[in-house]
């Protein structure tokens, strides 16, 4: 196919939250839909994630999201007509501090109002019988919600993708954005290392490169990127970490693939780190964190490491909206969450850009917040 | 019934669904990689890395020496989670 010389939006990112944007638009029948990936679709944060599907959250406006995203991924096999590999073993979140557990039990209230009934407990016993043989004698509580869970990124990425492209949008792979022109107050352009595309509508899913996307239409964005790594072992039996086993305050999240390969991670002190570089450290670190919390996994052998940016704002909450440059939309800084909240996103943007009212009030969530001194302040992050 | 021509033993593919995938426009080795698993069980690419970057020059008109091989992660060879905790720094 050539390259395309015009477009009505064009989305900027190829991982989950474009991927899904560029579905849901072409679903509600918007034509001329142009998706660019500087490398190839899932290569960035998506096909790196932790691949966690969570609606316990601490806000209101993050577990009425979230709920949507479960409801999504629970119809979206056989919505996209492609596997996403979805395995809905539940969160089982552990509390190690007396104010992280006092934050749980005030969360469960928020999710009670939702319509998102977690289970909360102190029982090691009740852990082990959704974990067996979890070792967690120095926690003190837990919650578990058993519509949470986990999916497959690239499988996900890639149905959104199959399908997207089926009902007409067009992907352009190793395309890079080298520039955004703007006339007046209105995006008029992208320009890009295969040529220029003339356009009404730019959506950055930039993901951690969406600050320098933004920057190339005069837009300032706080976003940071911030290098998170992870692991995965050999394929084993099943059960040997049936739910996604998380704690903030142990810094740690354990999950097996229906496959049978087990993946975790642990998160790094908060600092600015850029690049795909895995260190030594980190393969150990949760190596030890595995053998403490599973100890009969000791024999399971780590075939692979590797790391991943998440894309950080301010609050850790998304940026959802239109910019001051007219025509110039984001749906960036999910923070780590935009595996999870993606599919929402690709239908609040489409929702947005159709001049309709989405389910959530996203004015909130605007990119301007920052400067007011406004934050969304979640508890429920890394 | 014919036999199946498993290019990636580790996870089971077939020489079939890797030409499907490049047809489809998945053809660089990391896309097929996260489409098919190829790569990534045990052998982390030992034994099918070649044959696909084979399939992938023949499907693209380029040679081998143009395909991208795709990433090799550490720790190379599968390592016990036990031996490997002994290296924790906390």
């Amino acid at each position: 196919m050539d390259f395309p010389k015009t477009a009505d939006i064009v989305i900027i990112g190829g991982g989950i939250v474009g991927t899904a944007t560029a579905y849901y638009l072409a679903k509600s029948g918007r034509k001329n839909v142009v998706l660019l990936e500087k490398n190839t679709v899932c290569s960035g944060s998506t096909g790196r994630c932790g691949a966690g599907i969570r609606a316990q959250w601490g806000l209101e406006l993050n577990c009425r999201m979230a709920l949507r995203c479960i409801e999504t991924f629970e119809h979206l096999d056989e919505e996209l007509g492609h596997p996403t590999g979805l395995n809905q073993g539940g969160y089982l979140m552990v509390a190690y501090q007396e104010h992280e557990w006092a934050q749980f039990q005030k969360n469960v209230q928020v999710q009670r109002k939702c319509g998102i009934n977690a289970e909360v407990f102190t029982d090691v016993k009740r852990a082990q019988e959704i974990c067996p043989g979890l070792q967690v004698d120095d926690a003190i509580g837990f919650t578990f919600y058993q519509r949470d869970g986990h999916a497959d990124p690239f499988l996900t990425t890639f149905a959104f993708r199959e399908e997207a492209t089926r009902l007409g949008v067009q992907f352009c792979k190793f395309t890079e954005v080298t520039g955004l022109k703007v006339k007046g107050d209105h995006i008029t352009a992208v320009e890009t290392n295969k040529g220029t595309i003339e356009c009404e509508n730019v959506i950055n899913c930039g993901g951690a490169w969406a600050q320098e996307v933004a920057r190339m239409a005069g837009i300032i964005l706080p976003n940071w990127a911030e290098r998170h790594e992870a692991i995965i072992t050999e394929p084993v039996e099943p059960g040997v970490c049936p739910p996604m086993l998380m704690s903030f305050s142990g810094n740690y999240y354990i999950q097996q693939r229906p496959h049978g390969s087990i993946i975790a991670g642990e998160s790094p002190a908060h600092d600015v780190m850029t690049g795909y570089t895995s260190r030594v450290e980190s393969i150990a670190n949760v190596a030890k964190i595995i053998l403490k919390l599973l100890p009969r996994a000791k024999n399971i052998r780590i075939v692979r490491q590797w790391a991943g940016l998440y894309d950080m704002t301010p609050d850790a909450a998304p940026i959802l909206g239109e910019t001051d440059v007219k025509g110039f939309w984001h749906a960036t800084g999910f923070s780590g969450h935009g595996f999870m909240l993606g599919p929402v996103a690709g239908q609040i943007m489409t929702d947005l850009l159709n001049g309709q009212k989405p389910f959530i009030d996203t004015t909130i969530m605007d990119y301007h917040r920052f400067e007011r001194g406004e934050k969304i302040v979640e508890p429920m992050v890394v | 019934m014919a036999k199946a021509n498993i290019v990636c033993r580790c996870e089971e593919v077939e020489m079939k669904e890797i030409r499907e995938w490049i047809a489809r426009g998945y053809d660089t080795f990391d896309e097929l990689k996260r489409e098919l698993r190829i790569g990534m069980g045990p052998c982390q690419g030992r034994g099918c890395r070649d044959i696909i970057i084979r399939e992938i020059a023949k499907a693209t008109g380029k040679t081998i020496a143009e395909i991208d091989p795709g990433t090799m992660r550490p720790p190379v060879k599968p390592i016990k989670i036990s031996l490997l905790a002994e290296d924790a720094e906390r």
